[in-house]
């Protein structure tokens, strides 16, 4: 009787209703196939734990070989404005200030254009507009940084240097690298504007125009603080991008840590270090090696840091109605 | 007493606020128009780099050489024995440089059938050194050997010898076409003035090259596809494996959470932290699977970056599937993993596939990991398995891009386009595919 029933429960369904006699068969009985398959797709899921283990373990070791190896100490690595591998200097100061300045330079465009754009779309523009400017603007997000640093490389440098002379602007600066980083930013920071703006419900419109404001009066006075959490969130995420993009720095801020405050001279940015001296020949085990991961970390850290913000703020101030 | 504005006061403020307001509305408007410029400079600073004049020059007239000029009319054979006849003492470095497997230092001092491992070797010069063989047999290896795009190349580059003296860009060679002509006769005269198309067939068949005029993007467009090919095969079965996992199965335990969290984490992290994870785990310590920098280890490293991407996307999909489908399987007997494979998956694949297809073309753009991990050593050979050396479309533009001459930037603009229209293609394709399946669920 038994085997019978495996049997029929292999071929046909139907024989095994016809099989089981009592209620006893229709409880629920372990099955291993259905077990294993969740436990696969636990481990799939599991997966992404262990990138991230992945990512502390071997930033954090190399770091660790860095400052063990007696070359550098924790504050000649954050107070040193020198970065000199051939001469023993290990100061990420340089590096980081490229890094700031092209992200300031970046804010600097992204962030009023940006937030302009998602009130204009979202506010302002008739339905039709809105519908054909959207997947426009989204187009600049979809297209590869390396084209922007070519474009940052053979536009904007030309552009900066026929407008402000070519003494003051040289061939590779942070300021070009940092205003076509605006640009790559800007829909990140529309579209997530945007986003918040829509969900701002109309009644609260309706209330304030109902009280005689203009629309611009609700638009800045109503529309914008109640999104304001969604708007914050997205600067916050745009300056994270600006500090993690390489390859606009990589093409056109200049190879070559300086440490300057002229948005006109060539400085590197810490990545743009990483990835000109991992596109050379680098033999593992050395200190050069070993220093690209400790740039990595404090890269990881500010970027994290930058991302959780970003999520606590609207999950903390989000209004909801 | 509060403040009370008389009627003309209160128009007077009126017509200001207004006057406020659409100056502000301009300002909004215009920041739109300018995202859009930039958009528009983009595209033309690209397609006016990619066109244009150019003043080309040979050390030998191919005229002289084949029938109208033409190189690649003429078969291997011929195109050996022009390289024969003009470069005589360069075949050994050809066949070095082009079909060798072992290191250069070894090259002259091993025999035939270790050199040339996996080529066609005629058996008599099997243990021979390259050395020992005539010029002729040299030649006939290349002959044999080589492919036919390969060889017209060596042929325009060594022995045509042709130079691109200077190019224009388009708008130039538009509007002040005679000026730029006038200018490139009297400062090159034996120079071919010609509109050069930098993107065209030759473009898209030749392997990459030192010389702009003869570079190609071949190797750099196979090496592209193959990483992207390994990408998905590795990411995409996980990711949707851990979305099913997440919408699914997952209860509201702590672990489950954390996985949540750390997924949209991932989503943040700088690629560039990707290529130096990829570079110590898949390049160095997985280096017994991996082969070093190989496209195996590019494909897993851009495995994990788009892993996050993909999980997102269908794990939007999955929560699309409406509960009721779920249930009517459960009434109907199903188990759960009959529920999820037979019901929940094909209703969600639209929206899967096109999350995945838009990760792909985020995995195709992406230049700063394949540079960490290595890839942007100079390559001419296409690329035979997983675990060749390679290097990839972003690269190609990367490098060329970096280089000082201005032909280069032309031939970078050309590899933009190409880029670009693998993007276009890729994201028709996602459309497509989620308009077919919507038609096939509602049909």
């Amino acid at each position: 009787m038994q085997s019978e029933l495996e049997v029929g429960r292999e071929s046909t369904n139907v024989k095994v209703i016809t099989h089981r006699q009592g209620s006893a068969a229709l409880f629920k009985r372990p099955r291993m196939s259905e077990e294993l398959i969740r436990a696969f797709l636990f481990v799939c899921g599991a997966l992404s734990i262990f990138t991230t283990i992945g990512i502390i373990v071997v930033l954090g070791r190399e770091s660790l070989l860095f400052f063990q190896s007696g070359l550098v100490t924790l504050g000649e690595f954050f107070g040193s404005t020198k970065w000199q591998p051939q001469a023993g200097e290990f100061g990420i100061l340089p590096l980081l200030n490229a890094t700031l300045m092209t992200s300031a330079a970046a804010m600097l465009i992204a962030l009023p254009l940006g937030l302009g754009a998602a009130v204009y779309l979202s506010e302002y523009a008739p339905v039709k507009v809105r519908s054909t400017l959207k997947p426009i603007l989204e187009l600049l997000a979809g297209i590869p940084t390396v084209v922007y640093g070519y474009f940052a490389l053979t536009f904007m440098t030309p552009l900066l240097r026929a407008l402000l002379g070519e003494n003051t602007v040289q061939i590779y600066n942070t300021a070009s690298a940092g205003l076509v980083m605006g640009i790559m930013i800007l829909p990140t920071i529309s579209s997530m504007s945007e986003d918040a703006l829509s969900a701002v419900p109309r009644a609260l419109r309706e209330a304030s125009y109902g009280l005689g404001a203009t629309r611009f009066e609700t638009i800045i006075k109503v529309v914008l603080p109640a999104a304001l959490s969604g708007i914050i969130a997205s600067f916050i995420l745009g300056v994270s991008r600006a500090v993690g993009e390489t390859m606009i720095v990589a093409l056109a801020a200049g190879a070559g840590p300086n440490f300057t405050f002229n948005p006109f001279a060539a400085a590197e940015t810490m990545t743009g270090h990483i990835a000109r001296i991992s596109g050379g020949d680098l033999s593992y085990n050395s200190i050069d090696y070993n220093s690209l991961f400790a740039i990595g970390l404090a890269l990881f850290v500010m970027t994290l840091a930058l991302n959780l913000i970003s999520r606590a703020v609207t999950q903390r101030f989000r209004e909801v109605y | 007493m509060t403040y009370m504005p008389n009627d003309q006061q209160f128009e007077r403020g009126l017509r200001m606020r207004h006057l406020r307001g659409s100056v502000w509305q301009r300002f909004f408007m215009l920041s739109t128009i300018v995202a859009l410029l930039a958009l528009l400079a983009l595209f033309y600073n690209v397609f006016d780099q990619a066109f244009g004049y150019v003043a080309e020059q040979y050390q030998i007239d191919p005229a002289t050489l084949a029938p109208d000029g033409d190189i690649s009319a003429l078969e291997n054979d011929g195109l050996t024995a022009l390289l024969l006849e003009y470069q005589p003492r360069k075949i050994p470095v050809y066949v070095r440089d082009n079909l060798s497997v072992v290191d250069a230092s070894q090259f002259t001092t091993l025999p035939l059938s270790q050199v040339l491992a996996g080529k066609t070797v005629p058996e008599e010069f099997a243990d021979k050194t390259i050395r020992d063989l005539a010029p002729q047999d040299q030649a006939n290896l290349l002959a044999t050997n080589l492919s036919h795009e390969q060889l017209v190349q060596l042929v325009t580059t060594d022995v045509v010898g042709a130079e691109i003296l200077e190019s224009w860009d388009l708008t130039s060679s538009l509007f002040r076409r005679a000026e730029v002509e006038a200018t490139a006769r009297e400062k090159y005269p034996n120079a071919k003035f010609y509109f050069r198309s930098w993107i065209n067939f030759d473009f898209l068949v030749n392997p990459g090259s030192s010389v702009p005029g003869a570079a190609g993007v071949r190797t750099a467009l196979l090496g592209s596809l193959w990483v992207i090919a390994i990408t998905v095969i590795f990411a995409f079965p996980i990711g949707v494996g851990a979305a099913i996992y997440l919408e699914e199965y997952a209860t509201r335990s702590r672990i489950n959470q954390i996985i949540e969290t750390n997924v949209r984490n991932l989503a943040g992290v700088p690629s560039i932290i990707y290529g130096l994870l990829g570079l110590a785990i898949f390049v160095r310590a997985l280096q017994f699977v991996t082969d070093g920098r190989t496209l195996l280890s590019a494909g897993l490293t851009m495995g994990l970056l788009i892993l996050p991407v993909i999980i997102i996307n269908a794990q939007e999909a999955l929560r699309a599937v409406s509960n009721a489908i779920r249930e009517a399987s459960y009434g109907l007997g199903a188990t759960k993993w009959q529920t999820i494979w037979n019901q929940v998956l094909p209703a969600a694949m639209p929206g899967i596939l096109t999350g995945t297809i838009l990760a792909m073309s985020r995995a195709i753009g992406e230049t700063a990991p394949l540079i960490v991990i290595g890839a942007s050593t100079f390559i001419v050979f296409d690329p035979n398995g997983p675990l060749s050396k390679f290097t990839a479309l972003p690269i190609q533009i990367y490098q060329w891009t970096s280089r000082p001459q201005p032909q280069f930037r032309d031939i970078a603009a050309a590899a933009i386009i190409v880029l670009l229209v693998v993007l276009l293609l890729l994201n028709a394709s996602a459309i497509y595919l989620r308009q077919r399946f919507k038609r096939k669920l509602q049909g």
